[in-house]
């Protein structure tokens, strides 16, 4: 590595990974198929997914605590039915919008404070979470609702051209914006350091007198506000309500938080991370698209692979740390087993 | 007497049993005719035997996963590995003869428990992570075998299976009792029931006392799959078809729930078989009462979700300190 003019450090191979093959899935399907490489096509990756990046950049902070949130897609179908079936009585869009974003927040604290206060387990909280937000969408109503109103159809179309002809919709601006917030908040913010302090290991950050209590319950916080503001501009994207909106997508923004390098034991990632995950997978929808002979399960197929591979890569990198630091401390036992993952509230 | 009730409170199967009876006790009172059991050719019928039905595969997924959740692992690629024993069954019915479409079926089973296992063990990925991989892959594998459609299954010995008599009971529930006592036997007369509580409890430290934690977990993982495809079988033979997209679908959240309602620990140590049965009727109890009261079905979750919270609050300690401040007060008093 030391001969290369410039060396890639051990903590950006996933983005590298990730990043090499965004491109070289970009550079085959533009070097096979005609009108792949235009720029619109990328632009629609933005388009198409910016509610998966928002929801996933959300997600990716709790996992960073070693936690995780099953909610998400269940939140955002619950969050299109709600501004569906409110703009059918007529209430106005921007009360609306509010309103689902508070929903959200709430979800999402109240979550929290069940996992923090009460030593639950978050994988019980959040599935109790997701069968609530799916159910209480059925609730409303068990059928698709189609949404007229006019401030929301013309934030549907709106469209900001930019580099000539190619445009993006405002739903990949917010995407977008939300990562950048997200890299910030990780990298600069008192709360960022205090979420890798957690995933890293939870005792030593209550030993520290950080505020681990506060953290989780925010971090919920941040995920059920993200997973409603993935919901809002999805409604956006879809103009319709339905419950049974994006089943499983919480595996999906899962997923991509591993592809984009995020560690599911907590404790390691870059915010920037889910964008990437979610472009890689949705360059390889695109991919299957063009090829036009496939099945969309070959996706699935696809993705799952991928999903493989990163996670090999992961576990390799973290083995290789682990063997360093065994023989730093000399004569123990390679053998021993990598401690298994801090799960929040293992502290009490 | 008040040691013993304590005592008695105290067992893991305790809370489970009284969520149990709570709702059959509603049931009672809100559907006349819930435990009339009536006798048609021969055969059981009722709102009790059904339930006794439906929640098998279930069960059989439940009982599974409680041994793996008992070293602190997860598997939550179970509906797909349903799903595509399910879709393998149908799709080799057609060529060949029933036996080699189930032992195919139980076949492909084993490899997705053996991958989820070396997965887990060698490369010693996160248990969660390891099986998401099969979970998005699954689905897909099993459309690929039934080519995107539903396969209809047409033999009477396969259909026996999932829809037959026996002695006046339906098949299922005798395959669930073969695999429960099967388990309660691995459990109760070998060391593997030792052996996995312990690895559950310590990894380390049963290392050291000479356990090799990456059999077992293999061997683990693989009972769990098979239980998985035998729960497939049974699914794609009651209903006569196999779907791959919606066969099983959630079924994963269903069986840690059960597991968790029965009392073992998500943390891993412990395990209940018969906690987990007790948690696996009570999910099915509950979706069958609000099916026959006549709520819209759909609620069925947000009850779900309500009952799971309540549940779990119950075998939270934190909870349960709120609650004793109160009673140790008087008890110091008295």
């Amino acid at each position: 590595m030391k001969s290369l003019p410039f060396s890639i450090k051990e903590n950006h191979i996933f983005i590298v990974a990730t990043t090499a093959l965004i491109l070289l899935l970009y550079g085959y399907g533009s070097f096979s198929f005609t009108g792949f490489s235009s720029t619109q096509v990328i632009l629609n990756l933005f388009i198409d997914n910016a509610y998966l990046i928002i929801v996933a950049t959300g997600l990716a902070f709790v996992i960073i605590t070693g936690g995780i949130d099953l909610s998400v897609g269940a939140l955002v179908a619950f969050v299109s039915m709600v501004s569906a079936s409110l703009l059918e009585q007529g209430v106005n869009a921007y009360i609306v919008i509010l309103v689902t974003l508070l929903i959200g927040i709430i979800f999402g604290a109240f979550q929290g404070y069940m996992i923090d206060r009460f030593d639950l387990h978050p994988w019980i909280v959040t599935l109790a979470g997701m069968f609530l937000a799916r159910g209480a969408s059925f609730l409303i109503s068990t059928d698709s609702i189609v949404i007229t109103n006019e401030t929301y159809s013309s934030i549907s179309r709106a469209k900001v051209y930019i580099l000539g002809d190619s445009y993006v919709s405002i739903g990949a601006i917010v995407a977008i914006m939300v990562v950048i917030i997200a890299i910030y908040m990780a990298k600069f913010s008192k709360f960022g350091r205090n979420v890798y302090a957690i995933g890293g290991n939870v005792k030593s950050a209550k030993l520290m007198g950080l505020p681990v209590k506060r953290t989780i319950i925010l971090v919920y916080t941040l995920s059920g506000f993200c997973a409603s503001l993935g919901g809002l501009v999805f409604t956006f994207y879809m103009l319709s309500g339905y419950g049974l909106h994006l089943l499983g997508m919480e595996m999906d923004a899962i997923a991509a938080c591993v592809i984009g390098g995020i560690l599911l034991t907590g404790g390691f990632g870059y915010l920037i991370g889910p964008l990437l995950g979610v472009l890689s997978m949705g360059i390889i929808q695109t991919l299957i698209m063009f090829q036009g002979t496939l099945s969309s399960w070959w996706t699935k197929i696809a993705v799952g692979f991928l999903l493989f591979l990163f996670i090999l890569l992961q576990r390799l990198i973290v083995m290789r740390r682990g063997r360093r630091k065994v023989i730093r401390l000399e004569k123990q036992n390679p053998s021993l087993p990598v401690p298994s993952q801090p799960v929040s509230g293992d502290f009490k | 007497m008040k040691h013993n009730f304590y005592k008695i409170t105290q067992m893991k199967i305790f809370w489970p049993l009284v969520a149990l009876a709570v709702l059959l006790l509603l049931n009672l009172f809100l559907l006349p005719g819930f435990f009339s059991i009536q006798i048609k050719d021969g055969h059981l019928f009722g709102s009790v035997i059904d339930i006794l039905n439906r929640v098998m595969p279930l069960l059989i997924i439940s009982l599974g996963m409680t041994m793996v959740i008992a070293k602190e692992g997860i598997d939550i690629s179970v509906g797909s590995v349903l799903a595509i024993s399910g879709a393998l069954a149908a799709a080799m019915m057609e060529h060949t003869s029933v036996w080699v479409a189930l032992l195919a079926a139980v076949g492909v089973g084993i490899i997705c428990g053996l991958w989820n296992g070396v997965l887990v063990s060698v490369f010693e990925i996160q248990p969660m992570v390891a099986t998401l991989i099969l979970l998005t892959v699954g689905r897909g594998i099993a459309q690929l075998i039934t080519g995107g459609q539903i396969l209809s299954i047409d033999n009477s010995v396969y259909q026996y299976l999932g829809s037959g008599f026996l002695l006046g009971l339906p098949f299922p529930i005798f395959i669930g009792a073969a695999i429960f006592l099967i388990m309660m036997y691995l459990k109760k007369r070998t060391a593997m029931g030792l052996f996995l509580e312990s690895i559950g409890n310590n990894m380390t430290a049963s290392k050291f006392a000479g356990i090799q934690p990456k059999k077992m977990i293999i061997l683990v993982y693989t009972i769990c799959g098979v239980c998985a495809a035998i729960a497939g079988i049974i699914v794609s033979a009651n209903v006569s078809s196999a779907d791959a997209n919606n066969a099983g679908l959630w079924i994963e959240l269903d069986a840690i729930l059960a597991v968790v309602i029965g009392g073992t620990s998500m943390r891993g140590g412990r395990y209940f078989l018969g906690g987990t049965i007790v948690g696996a009727f009570f999910i099915q109890t509950l979706s069958t009462t609000i099916y026959s009261v006549g709520i819209n079905p759909q609620i069925v979750m947000v009850v779900k979700a309500i009952v799971v919270i309540l549940v779990c609050l119950f075998q939270s300690q934190e909870f349960r300190k709120l609650f004793l401040k109160f009673t140790k007060k008087k008890v110091s008093f008295s």
